[in-house]
């Protein structure tokens, strides 16, 4: 079976083509994707991310099967994604996969954001039953299976990891490009001082808008790029990631102790920071754990998570009708019954 | 007799954060937790964190025991080698109990739950929040009529505010709706019970309303 998946909830449009052979074989066929960059300080507003998405939705899906070698009639799904996300883009995307469907003749199927990024990376990593940090720059969550869903063990109580480091990145005015969080991370490698900083964990929650609101203060108080500055930019990326990731690594460990698991994998934007991978990685190691985690093409928003996802409910028989396939903001990971695992 | 054989330690546990050995204290049975260095930790923010929830742990749990709730009594602190030496609590976590025990009839919910409600309820008007409510960090003594035994005060705070100590009940809710997802009521019933046992029981409960409504506004963006 193939499935063609769209992802565009946030400033990222992708079409993603996957195959499931019916001897057990997964087959990635075509993945890409085009991001909405704004001007430095900026960040991305619904309506002129929905125009971004409008003009490429059609050519990214001309190219995902000109990769695959494929043409319409080979496709027997069309996923897409339901929520949560921008309204505006999610809409303008559904839009373009409710076309094809009738277009093609082809059956859709809704699928949850979230739900896609996990399960791409569970087919990626090959991870079994894992812990899942999932970190983008609208969520923060924790989350393990457990009766027929991914339920939310804990997550961001204020703002998510990325919207923090998103935020951030514009207060010291660097480039979008490719995007703020790795701008972040660059500056970070070269910061040397540790900056003392809020340290917010509740349970398996976190939060951040207390650590953002302080850094926000120590760049008013001192410009860190002048000379005499008491600390440098590099030392404030520096000194964010360190405390934040340390973070999310604590309440990661805190489910896995909880539940009993010893396999955690990292999703989502935020996921492909290398340091955060490092330092999740020694989590494991210190407890006999085990990491998964996935580079920049699987774990920043792209449509084969929506098609892999998609392509396992479908397994299993669930179609949307075409009156069903609106689109939602808000939509909770835990939602979702299960019905492939 | 002078104590000539130095004490094996016997790791029977990796928690959340620390390590828990068997160790015998004193003649006593007893566990030590060490909070080891977390290599992925900056060295200094891992200092400072180890160093303030090991005394906030000890400081807390002799408090509230002082005050009659249930805690492993603490027999020494090691501020140096970030360890606590405490008494050895035979017995199992409430998780585990639940999980073997599922579904819990009616009158057991409610006992248990009780038990629960009357501990949260004296540490709170003792104006101490937990910081970390779930089921494994509750434990229940073996025997007949097992005692509750409330550990693990690592994240604890002192705090009058009434918002503190929903939060506090807020997070054993998501703990027992993510663990044991067939728990609305006796979740309930601690509420009920907690409501009837603690003095400033009523404003929280309110409060927790809030908290919870914010929880639900928050529904995952993106
Ligand atoms: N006093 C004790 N007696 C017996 N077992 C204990 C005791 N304290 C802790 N444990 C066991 O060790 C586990 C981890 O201890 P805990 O204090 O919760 O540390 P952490 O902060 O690492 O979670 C507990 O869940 C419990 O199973
Ligand atoms: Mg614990």
């Amino acid at each position: 079976m193939i499935a063609i998946g769209f992802e565009g909830s946030a400033n990222k449009i992708g079409v993603g083509i996957m195959e499931h052979s019916d001897d057990g074989k997964v087959s990635v066929l075509a993945n890409p994707r085009h991001t909405y960059i704004t001007p430095p300080g900026q960040g991305f507003l619904p309506k002129d991310t929905a125009a971004h998405h409008r003009a490429h939705v059609i050519p990214l899906t001309l190219e995902a099967l000109a990769e695959a070698n494929l043409t319409p009639k080979d496709i027997d799904v069309i996923c897409f994604t339901k929520g949560p996300g921008m309204g505006g883009p999610l809409t303008t995307v559904a839009i373009a996969a409710r076309t094809l469907s009738l277009l093609w003749g082809v059956p859709l199927v809704a699928v949850n954001h979230c739900v896609g990024h996990i399960e791409m990376g569970r087919m990626i990593t090959g991870a079994d039953n894992p812990v899942v940090l999932y970190v983008s720059g609208g969520n923060t969550q924790v989350i393990a299976f457990s009766e027929q869903r991914y339920r939310i063990f804990g997550e961001a109580i204020d703002i998510a990891v990325g919207n923090c480091l998103d935020r951030f990145a514009r207060i010291l005015g660097l480039p979008n490009e490719p995007f703020p969080g790795w701008q972040i991370e660059q500056r970070a490698k070269k910061g040397t001082q540790l900056i003392d900083l809020p340290y917010t964990v509740k349970g398996m929650d976190v939060s951040f808008s207390g650590i953002l609101s302080h850094m926000e203060s120590l760049v008013r108080d001192h410009d860190p790029y002048l000379p005499d500055a008491p600390y440098t930019a590099d030392d404030l990326c520096f000194s964010l990631q360190e405390t934040v990731f340390a973070m999310l690594v604590e309440i990661t460990e805190r489910a896995l102790a909880h539940i009993g698991a010893t396999e955690v994998l990292i999703v989502g934007g935020v996921g492909c920071n290398e340091r955060l991978q490092g330092m999740m990685g020694e989590m494991a190691t210190q407890r006999g754990a085990h990491l998964f985690a996935t580079d920049e093409r699987f774990c920043i928003d792209n449509g084969l998570m929506i098609a892999q996802a998609g392509l396992l409910a479908h397994k299993h028989g669930v179609v949307t009708d075409l009156t069903d396939t609106w689109c939602t903001q808000r939509y909770r990971t835990d939602e979702v019954l299960v019905t492939w695992r | 007799m002078p104590d000539t054989q130095p004490p094996v330690a016997t790791l029977i546990k990796q928690g959340a954060e620390a390590r828990v050995y068997t160790i015998p204290f004193a003649g006593r049975p007893a566990i030590v937790k060490e909070r080891f260095r977390k290599a992925y930790r900056h060295p200094t923010l891992d200092e400072k964190l180890t160093s303030r929830r090991v005394v906030q742990e000890a400081r807390c749990l002799h408090r509230i025991r002082r005050a009659g709730v249930d805690t492993p009594t603490v027999y020494l602190v090691d501020l140096k080698a970030s360890t606590i030496y405490m008494e050895f609590i035979d017995g199992i976590s409430v998780r585990d109990h639940i999980l073997a025990t599922s579904p819990l009839n009616h009158q057991h919910e409610r006992e248990l739950a009780t038990k629960i409600a009357k501990s949260l309820g004296v540490m709170h008007d003792m104006d101490i929040v937990h910081g970390d409510l779930t089921t494994s960090n509750m434990m229940m003594r073996a025997g007949d009529n097992p005692s509750l035994v409330l550990i693990d005060f690592g994240l604890s705070f002192v705090s009058t505010l009434v918002e503190d100590k929903a939060v506090d009940l807020y997070v054993l809710e998501r703990a027992l709706s993510s663990t044991h997802p067939d728990t609305d009521s006796f979740f309930q019933a601690i509420l009920n019970a907690y409501a009837k046992n603690s003095k400033g029981g009523k404003p929280v409960l309110k409060k927790l309303e809030d908290v919870r409504r914010r929880g639900r506004k928050r529904t995952a963006f993106g």
